[in-house]
């Protein structure tokens, strides 16, 4: 209850606090409070369901062989459980889509905040929407079919395998564009205009106005948006899945098929590897191992926006 | 120059020094934003391009077959599509306008578990979606016993969308003026009261828009649906909630890993329904948008 409502009504020296309590009311909040606690639940459940089977898997599997060897295939008769190819794909296609993701989100939101008119912005922001919306499945199919071609015939000296890790990375990166753009821009929204109008008065130009000014003043926000999609490409299944492929070999080279540690998640998980074998655990690890890392990046991001966020006004 | 110049002049002003640069910059920064229009109309044509010769009756009068590509339907995919968004709408958009509710009108910023609350949610927003396909695997089909069924496939997506759908609420009630809460509570009305008769109605419109949005999100979601055995050819139509069950996204997923080329065909075509479902939810939330949301 707001604190207004015990104040004491000026001059009568009684309480205003209510009477009798209003049973109803403390209901309602309850109501509301478990709705608000589904979501702790949730975090809750993820963990309850990653944590058993990757306990029971590294009872079987040391840590050692886990992160110290990169030979990846327990899915064959004669297991191996190093993990890096795995790490190394999901970081290299991450790469790649911050490579393509960052400038052009980073300019859209530029373009956005600082040169747009109102009716522009009206017509853009709808569109960098639907864009978001586009179901992953759809950019995984574009890349197969029509990117990695194109590449292929373009840059036939790159000897691109049929599904690769460039084509995929690529449309991760258009995938997390959106993300990019539309949480930088709220950043920089939020810069007050009097920085704007200082920085002109003492005869910069739009541009190093935009450069120098804006994009510092609202760096956190910018860097928070950047480590949210960095963490949304880490995360992404079907593109990587459909245009990345399976094969996990430990290679650096972007031209090579490779798998992500979503792509062996799905591939496992959608194919017929039986309850309780080593195999149907090794989802369970890998997928904590997923789960960890993009924790710790969306935590950041959080802390970053809360702690750093410059307090105008 | 009179001194009392708008910024606007002023631009114009420090602009004359390096007019190409500018130019350059402002250019540089609309191609940009460009680029991904461009690219996301060249997919749009792409896709309807390469499905069209299959964009007819037989996509939803038949259901998917392994042997007939040239014949092949969907209409098990978008009858569990519909399944799935229908339930989830019915679980998610409840519980997670009730918990907005709850962190923008009564929980008390200062106290740790509402913080916890909050941090949990921004968090799970940004949890691939694989994992909570995870999750609905290991709790909802295996510990709850609720096996590879609608039910399950629909309680995995709503948890999935229900950070999306709290956030995209609580900015809309955050957009109702406080001077509104005030004049009711002023006028002897309770909390709840309040919020029911006044925050509510008057963030309706946004709430709306979030929930389509965080809704259209769900029908495209493939990833969690792997692990939830919903990924093989389904001949028939969902009969209820405990029916196991395809989606759209999923059928499509499977129709592009087969070597056929008959099946990139029938994908194409599939994902120009998809895209018209989406396009149609877009549409509806920008336009209730623009038509109802209020400048206070």
């Amino acid at each position: 209850m707001a604190a207004s409502h015990r104040a004491a009504a000026p001059g009568t020296g009684r309480s205003l606090a209510r009477s009798r309590p209003r049973y109803g009311e403390t209901v309602i909040k309850a109501i509301l409070l478990l709705a608000a606690l589904v979501s702790v639940a949730t975090t809750i459940g993820i963990v309850a369901a990653l944590l058993e089977p990757t306990i029971e898997f590294f009872g079987a599997v040391t840590f050692g062989e886990f992160f110290g060897s990169t030979s990846w295939g327990p899915l064959f008769k004669d297991p191996t459980f190093g993990v890096w190819p795995l790490i190394v794909a999901t970081l290299e296609i991450t790469l790649i889509a911050i490579v393509v993701a960052v400038p052009l989100g980073l300019a859209a939101a530029i373009y956005l905040s600082e040169y747009a008119t109102p009716r522009v912005r009206k017509i853009f922001k709808p569109v960098l929407e639907v864009l978001a919306g586009v179901p992953t499945v759809v950019f995984g199919f574009f890349a197969l079919t029509f990117v990695t071609p194109l590449l292929r015939d373009l840059f036939p000296f790159l000897d691109l395998e049929a599904k690769n890790a460039l084509g995929a990375g690529l449309l991760v990166g258009v995938m997390i564009i959106p993300i990019v753009a539309s949480l930088s821009e709220d950043a920089m929204a939020a810069v007050p205009n009097g920085l704007r109008e200082g920085s002109f008065a003492l005869g910069a130009s739009k541009m190093l106005t935009s450069v120098r000014v804006v994009v510092p003043a609202a760096f956190s926000g910018i860097v928070a948006a950047i480590i949210l999609a960095v963490s949304r490409a880490a995360g992404e299944t079907m593109i990587v899945a459909i245009a990345g492929g399976f094969k996990s070999v430990f290679t650096l080279y972007p031209g090579n098929e490779m798998a992500t540690m979503a792509a062996f998640i799905a591939q496992a998980g959608s194919g017929d590897v039986s309850v309780g074998t080593i195999g149907y655990k090794t989802i369970f690890a890998v997928g904590s191992l997923l789960f960890l890392m993009t924790f710790a990046m969306n935590y950041a991001s959080a802390r970053m926006v809360q702690k750093y966020r410059e307090v105008y006004d | 120059m009179t001194l009392l110049s708008t910024p606007r002049s002023a631009v114009e002003l420090a602009g004359k020094g390096r007019p190409l640069k500018e130019h350059l910059f402002r250019i540089a920064l609309l191609c940009s934003l460009a680029i991904a229009l461009l690219f996301l109309a060249m997919l749009i044509f792409y896709v309807v391009e390469q499905g069209w010769p299959r964009l007819n009756s037989m996509l939803w009068e038949n259901q998917p077959s392994i042997r007939r590509p040239e014949t092949s339907g969907i209409q098990s995919g978008i009858l569990g599509t519909l399944w799935i968004i229908a339930l989830t709408a019915v679980m998610a958009l409840p519980t997670g306008i009730l918990a907005a509710i709850y962190l923008e009108e009564y929980a008390d910023k200062t106290k740790w578990y509402n913080r916890l609350i909050e941090l949990n949610i921004s968090n799970l927003a940004a949890v691939p979606s694989i994992v909570y396909g995870i999750l609905g695997l290991g709790i909802i089909a295996r510990w709850m016993q609720f096996g590879f069924t609608i039910m399950t496939g629909a309680m995995t997506i709503s948890l999935l969308v229900l950070p999306i759908v709290i956030i995209s609420a609580r900015e809309a009630i955050r957009a109702v003026p406080p001077s509104i809460r005030e004049g009711s509570l002023a006028l002897g009305a309770t909390q709840w009261q309040t919020i029911y008769r006044q925050v509510l109605p008057a963030a309706v419109p946004g709430i709306a828009t979030g929930s389509i949005l965080a809704l259209s999100r769900a029908i495209g979601e493939a990833a969690p649906f792997l692990m939830l055995g919903a990924a093989t050819m389904v001949r028939f139509n969902p009969e209820g909630v405990w029916s196991s069950f395809s989606v759209l996204p999923l059928q499509i997923y499977t129709f592009i890993t087969r070597p056929q080329p008959e099946y990139a065909v029938l994908a194409a075509a599939a994902i120009v329904v998809l895209l018209v479902i989406l396009l149609l939810m877009n549409s509806v939330a920008i336009w209730l948008r623009n038509r109802y949301q209020k400048r206070w």
